[in-house]
């Protein structure tokens, strides 16, 4: 490591707070963008598994009406 | 070479591929970026002129050389969309734009806390970093036009247009410390030629361009995933993938 403690490398001689803070933000908008698709696809496939299973019921009662 | 087109073109195809290069290229992605980040913020020697600041290079090149890249597969994408109307073409235009937004605006931030510390200032009007705001405008631009049409073809060659139009500001991003005299420093990597940077400092950045590449590919995979579900939503595939 080139920092002798991690004091120094939190400081980087006056520069930490300039490189500490471009790599947290950096890294907030990466996580973001890769957390974010996963989020949406996992409420879209809730969605869909709902739409399918509300329809399927609706198939059933009507099949059944039919019938009788 | 014809029936890779075709597969291509087949959403289901598509869908069951790019999970199945998700599985290893994400970790293999987070891994690589996590070693680049600690490697260049901890174990390379400071800048002699600019000091610690410099070290911000590790993440503000990659993400502005990914995002001109990214604006590249964006253009492609339109184009084969606009001419042989491939569905799958809109799709890949369509998830390129919120990552090459992103990248912009990581490039931008970055930028600007790099240069308080180095120019003494936050923000100048120069060339290079005007032309990569109007890069993120391009991007958002994409976003914002695809949002505004109901009929989704429409807004889909809306998008195609104004992409392609678009491509005219990246030979100007990548001249513009040539053309016009800038803060802005010239690149320090060069193909031809001689790099006018330290090997123990380049090792690095590669790696961080590298990953960053990755992380591109696996970001806008992720977003057409998604958009191939939203738009098969009433095939049968989408309804069995689902439902099991």
């Amino acid at each position: 490591m080139y920092f002798d403690s991690l004091h120094a490398a939190l400081a980087m001689e006056g520069h930490g707070p300039f490189v500490w803070g471009a790599y947290a933000i950096t890294a907030l908008v990466l996580l973001t963008l890769l957390v974010s698709p996963v989020l949406r696809a996992r409420r879209l496939r809730r969605e869909l598994a709902g739409d399918i299973r509300r329809r399927e019921a609706a198939a059933g009662e009507g099949g059944y009406a039919s019938r009788t | 070479m014809w029936s890779f087109f075709h597969k291509l073109g087949s959403p289901p195809w598509l869908y069951r591929i790019t999970g199945s290069i998700l599985r290893w290229l994400l970790p293999l992605t987070l891994i690589a970026l996590a070693v680049g980040a600690v490697w260049g913020l901890l174990f390379t020697a400071p800048d002699f002129r600019q000091g610690n600041s410099y070290r911000i290079i590790y993440i503000h090149v990659p993400s502005a050389v990914v995002a001109l890249a990214g604006y590249y597969v964006m253009a492609f994408a339109g184009a084969i969309s606009l001419i042989w109307k491939m569905k799958m073409a809109d799709v890949a235009m369509k998830s390129c734009a919120p990552v090459g937004a992103a990248l912009t605006f990581i490039a931008l931030v970055t930028g600007a806390i790099w240069g308080k510390p180095t120019w003494g200032t936050w923000w100048v009007w120069d060339a290079r970093i005007t032309s990569m705001l109007i890069l993120l405008f391009l991007y958002l631009g994409v976003i914002a036009l695809y949002e505004a049409f109901d009929n989704k073809e429409a807004a889909g060659k809306a998008c195609a247009v104004l992409t392609l139009v678009g491509t005219v500001n990246i030979p100007i991003i990548y001249k513009s410390v040539d053309w016009w005299y800038s803060l802005h420093q010239p690149a320090s990597i060069k193909f031809t030629g001689e790099s006018s940077i330290d090997p123990s400092m380049l090792y690095p950045l590669l790696l961080m361009i590298g990953s960053f590449y990755a992380l591109f590919t696996c970001a806008l995979l992720m977003n057409m995933r998604l958009e191939i579900l939203r738009r098969e939503s009433r095939t049968g595939w989408v309804r069995k993938l689902v439902g099991a």
